[in-house]
């Protein structure tokens, strides 16, 4: 699963990472988005522990948590943030983008065409 | 009041004065001097009371722990030297502010200047006062600073801006170079307290870093206190309003320097290094500053430099080592303040009734202005050192010094011989201003003609030459205990024998001031030819401009080669920047594997792999790749697979045992889907490629580049994420919140617990990012201008309402509507439906999967529904969602809910939590985290609605544009 999981965000990343080197700014907001699932994975995998299966951070009602048999909550709540942070940056990302394409009449991340 | 109290308040006085007089109208000039003048009075009554306690014995002490765990307290302490400081502070600071009062004029923003003048004296009081060496560089910064705003003050001369500039920058690199100076110190000493390290002499002199450390500091000092090389900033000061340069150059800012040097002088001066650092600097600037003065034409250049050689003679005195030189020194610095005030209110009050400070309009004013002419010529006596006046009494202490021996050396065997010859000059310059300005023929075009100022402006001159006469006639009853007191608070309570008498017979000294004032007499007689010819500036050394150099080396630095690095190294094409930041990131990946050796994967068992999970993520690895091969021209493709991705990605978040994530993944994967199709409607299509046939060598080169680089990145990750999944992570924080979670936050959901309860304070700051995205979402798109390509209505809707118009019976829009019909009903019932789950998510949220971010973004879904529905114009017509008060009560709940704590008493946002028994329901966890929670969940309705709302807006907006423009046609 492991091996899967990361050649997984290597593909991701790497989609992300070519798309935000393009020179549009659509091709750049789409990148974002596939790096942020790549990287939000990837600190979801750091979790203590391993991967885990059916062992979701929910406790028993009334008791002392025992670490070892459920997954790592830590990594859980920093991409619950990260998430939602993600989904703000891509509505402003979007609106700058089509702010810019209104004002400057192209779409490349320059701003203007570059010269040919 | 208690001692300590009143030390405070004398500090915070100024500041408060600042501030009150920054918010008076412009026009209120008597109120702003009232203001400012009650201020110096008051501050000068708390120093003058205090002054029995410091004359006493120890010092008045104001302590307050600020970092303890880093040795810094806030501390006050006034010791005799600061006292005779602060007077001078406040007492000549009262003075300037009468003076002021009249010299400025009506159309002067006066509060601002009194503002000011306010904040820089505080800043001074905070010098002398601080307890503690950081905290003294602190003030030390503040007054570079308000000196800055002093000197600008007419900001709309460019003498006036650039001699700001110049003193900032000096005055600013010296202030740093003193921090470090002064870090340095407190390195050796083990603490910045003041009284600490006025104890740790030996300690000082005899490490290592001693040197450096006085390197530093002098640099500090020689730059304020405007030694040689570092003079030049003062003249251009002269730019300042007179009452500035009144200030600054003669109590304050250039004191602050001579301040420094002597609250250190007890544990660094003495020593072979501080004699021939301070000493030569001393000498050269006394001489060179006095030879110049000679030669200036522009009255307050002439004071400029005097003031310059002043401030050598003092640092010259304190490199000499010795305690009756430091005795000389502090004496001469109450002297110079006092004399050097007294002209530079003169030099103002000619420039203010003549119109003129150029020496060879000026002369023969004295007919015009007998009194001001007569305090003039008393004031310049005692700057030449004429007997019966106080500058007479400090020279003969500096000449008794200069012969006295102190290290044998050349230098110092050569002292008397350049004392003598400074002495002279200053006669000279002295001569010079008298006769000059108001004897000789009457002046001839003035701009004005020529009268005494009113009296009140007169009086601070009077006052201070009756001191100056006062200090020279009985020395021994008017300074005698001040001085002793500030001895007393330099030298730590051993006092030297000194002598303050008028007459001590006929001494080496007093035949040195004999030679010197004949010397000055016939140098004056010897120049008179060169002067009268008008040159500006001395011979030879006129050609040799400090400012020129400065200005030189500013330009080089700040703009030549900023510009060469910007051209040489920057550029302003993002893909370029984006190319570096990545392979940078590449880079920084992988050093830790190169420096520390290659450390392969871990040992850790891995989970087996279902098959299913491998398919997963084919999909998933496809989705990516091919909405990076789409996202160009195929917008909608791209973001279909994008979605797909979003997908993989949530369930392989519901199979690794993360359902909170799930869950959130899911809402945001549809509102940013929702969003980005929105947003497309804005985006005109691409259909033209950019290289219709094959692109250049030169840009496929770059794309293969780019494909490398998003390869090696992508492989990095892989590598990372493979590594880090196979090795056991150590030392997590996990099993406290873990084991926590449920006895200390009141919920099974540990995820949940940990975003509103452990860290509540991280998610509070997570909403104000959200609410701010949405803030700035909404206002960027008030002023939207869509590209010009997408005004009109998209292709579908103009075929549907020909279609619509062509048919008698129908009108624009009926096709779309009846082709939503079904889709419709069943999303208008859908809204309660949507409702309740967002209610059911956040109720469990403590305990389940769910929480407030949920909740929030299925609420902000079922609104979004409608408008899918039923177009924006009907839910706007039915509907009214208000986001903004939504995130208002969000952000407002959640906060009310951080500082309800504190009245229980606990530190912001801890929560409480209970059970509760309720009729029917049973029992029930209500914990005020759950308060938080719905904060939180307001918010993330309240700004998601609002994004995707504003964005939606538009169409109706452009709708109407299009509509008008048609209109108009």
């Amino acid at each position: 699963m492991e091996i899967v999981l990361a050649i997984g965000i290597g593909i991701f990343t790497a989609s992300g990472v070519w798309l935000i080197l393009r020179p549009r700014t659509y091709q750049v907001i789409i990148g974002l988005s596939l790096i942020s699932y790549a990287v939000n994975l990837f600190i979801f995998a750091m979790a203590g522990g391993g991967l885990r299966v059916d062992a979701p951070p929910i406790l028993a009602a009334g008791g002392v948590g025992n670490p070892a048999a459920i997954a790592d909550p830590i990594p859980q709540a920093l991409v619950l943030t990260a998430i939602v942070i993600g989904f703000a940056m891509t509505a402003l990302f979007l609106v700058v983008l089509l702010a810019a394409r209104g004002r400057t009449g192209t779409d490349h991340v320059d701003g203007r065409e570059p010269e040919r | 009041m208690p001692n300590d109290t009143l030390l405070l308040v004398a500090l915070a006085l100024p500041f408060l004065g600042s501030l009150a007089a920054g918010f008076l109208p412009t026009h209120a000039r008597n109120a702003a001097a009232v203001l400012a003048g009650g201020v110096a009075v008051a501050g000068m009554a708390i120093t003058v009371w205090l002054y029995a306690t410091v004359a006493d014995d120890a010092p008045v002490q104001f302590w307050l722990s600020w970092l303890p765990m880093l040795g810094l307290d806030f501390t006050l302490r006034l010791d005799g030297l600061a006292w005779l400081f602060a007077m001078m502070i406040f007492g000549i600071g009262a003075l300037v502010v009468l003076y002021a009062r009249y010299y400025m004029s009506r159309e002067d923003p006066v509060p601002r200047f009194f503002s000011f003048l306010l904040a820089f004296m505080g800043s001074m009081i905070g010098i002398v006062l601080s307890g503690n060496l950081i905290q003294m560089v602190f003030f030390w910064e503040l007054t570079s600073l308000f000196s800055f705003l002093l000197i600008g003050y007419w900001h709309h001369s460019a003498s006036a801006r650039d001699g700001a500039r110049m003193a900032l920058t000096v005055t600013g690199t010296g202030g740093l170079c003193l921090l470090v100076g002064v870090l340095l110190v407190g390195r050796i000493v083990g603490s910045y307290d003041i009284d600490q390290v006025l104890e740790s002499r030996d300690l000082i002199v005899q490490s290592d870093l001693y040197v450096p450390a006085l390197v530093l500091i002098l640099l500090g000092a020689f730059t304020k206190s405007a030694q040689f090389p570092f003079h030049f900033w003062l003249p251009h000061a002269m730019a300042a309003p007179t009452p500035v340069s009144a200030y600054l150059h003669s109590a304050t800012m250039v004191k602050a320097g001579i301040f420094l040097l002597m609250r250190l002088w007890p544990v660094m001066a003495g020593t072979d290094a501080w004699f021939y650092l301070v000493v030569p600097a001393g000498l050269v600037t006394l001489l060179l500053g006095a030879f110049i003065a000679i030669f200036q034409q522009d009255l307050k250049g002439l004071l400029a430099y005097s003031t310059i050689s002043h401030l050598g003679l003092i640092t010259l005195l304190l490199g000499l080592g010795s305690p009756l030189a430091a005795v000389a020194a502090i004496f001469h610095t109450l002297n110079h303040a006092i004399f050097k005030a007294s002209l530079f209110m003169a030099a103002g009050i000619i420039d203010h009734e003549t119109g003129t400070r150029d020496l060879r309009k000026l002369s023969g004013l004295y007919r015009y202005m007998p009194i001001t002419a007569t305090l003039a010529m008393v004031a310049a006596a005692a700057m030449a050192g004429v007997p019966l006046l106080n500058g007479f009494i400090s020279k003969e202490m500096f000449f008794a010094e200069a012969v006295a021996d102190h290290t044998g050396s050349l230098l110092d065997d050569s002292l008397p011989y350049w004392a003598t010859l400074a002495g002279a000059f200053s006669v000279t310059y002295s001569l010079r201003f008298i006769l000059g300005v108001f004897f000789g023929p009457p002046p001839v075009d003035l701009p004005h003609r020529p009268h005494e100022p009113a009296h009140w402006m007169r009086f601070p001159i009077e006052l201070l030459v009756l001191i100056c006469l006062l200090i020279g006639i009985v020395p021994g009853l008017t300074v005698g205990p001040v001085l002793a007191t500030a001895v007393k608070g330099l030298l730590d309570g051993t006092v030297p024998y000194y002598s303050l008498a008028l007459w001590h017979g006929f001494t080496l000294p007093l035949l040195m001031s004999l030679i010197a004032m004949a010397g000055g007499v016939v140098l004056y007689l010897a120049l008179r030819r060169y002067l009268e010819s008008g040159i500006e500036g001395p011979p030879i050394l006129r050609d040799f401009k400090g400012q020129r150099i400065f200005e030189k080396v500013l330009a080089t630095l700040s703009w030549q080669w900023a510009r060469a690095a910007e051209a040489g190294l920057g550029t302003r094409r993002l893909q370029a920047q984006m190319r570096i930041v990545i392979t940078l990131a590449v880079v920084a990946a992988l050093a830790p594997f190169l420096v520390n050796g290659a450390v392969g994967t871990g040992d850790l068992p891995g989970t087996p792999l279902p098959p299913a999970f491998a398919l997963l993520w084919m999909v998933g690895g496809v989705c990516a790749l091919a909405a990076a091969y789409q996202a160009k021209y195929h917008r909608f493709a791209a973001l279909v697979l994008v979605g797909g991705a979003g997908l993989v990605t949530c369930i392989t978040f519901v199979w690794l045992s993360a359902p909170d994530l799930a869950v959130t993944q899911l809402l945001v994967e549809i509102v940013t889907t929702v969003l980005l199709l929105l947003g497309l409607r804005w985006l005109p299509k691409r259909i033209e490629d950019v290289y219709p046939s094959r692109p250049p060598l030169k840009v496929l080169l770059r794309r293969y580049l780019d494909l490398a680089i998003a390869c090696s990145l992508g492989g990095v990750m892989a590598f990372l994420a493979y590594c880090l999944m196979t090795r056991p992570l150590t030392g997590s924080v996990s099993r406290f919140f873990v084991e926590r979670a449920y006895t200390e936050g009141g919920g099974t959901n540990i995820v949940n617990v940990i975003l509103v309860d452990f860290r509540g304070f991280d998610t509070m700051g997570e909403i104000v990012v959200l609410c701010l995205a949405g803030l700035t979402v909404f206002a960027l798109l008030r002023r939207f201008r869509p590209a010009p390509e997408s005004i009109r209505a998209p292709e579908q809707q103009r075929i549907q309402n020909e279609f619509d118009e062509a048919a008698p019976d129908r009108s624009p829009g009926d096709t779309a509507a009846d082709y939503m019909l079904i889709p419709r009903l069943i999303m208008h019932w859908l809204f309660p439906v949507i409702a309740v789950m967002a209610v059911y998510l956040f109720m469990r949220g403590h305990d389940l999967p769910g929480g407030g971010f949920a909740a929030g973004i299925t609420l902000s879904i079922a609104f979004v529904v409608q408008y899918m529905a039923s177009g924006t114009r009907w839910v706007e017509d039915h509907l009214r969602v208000l986001p903004l008060r939504w995130m208002g009560v969000g952000l407002l709940t959640s906060c009310a809910t951080g500082v309800g704590s504190w009245w229980f008493g606990y530190p912001f946002l801890t929560s409480h939590f209970q059970y509760v028994e309720l009729p029917l329901i049973g029992k029930v966890p209500a914990a005020s985290a759950l308060l938080f929670d719905l904060g939180v969940f307001a918010l993330v309705v309240g700004a998601t609605v609002l994004i995707l709302i504003a964005l939606a807006h538009q169409s109706l907006r452009s709708a109407r544009a299009a509509q008008a423009a048609e209109g108009g046609e």
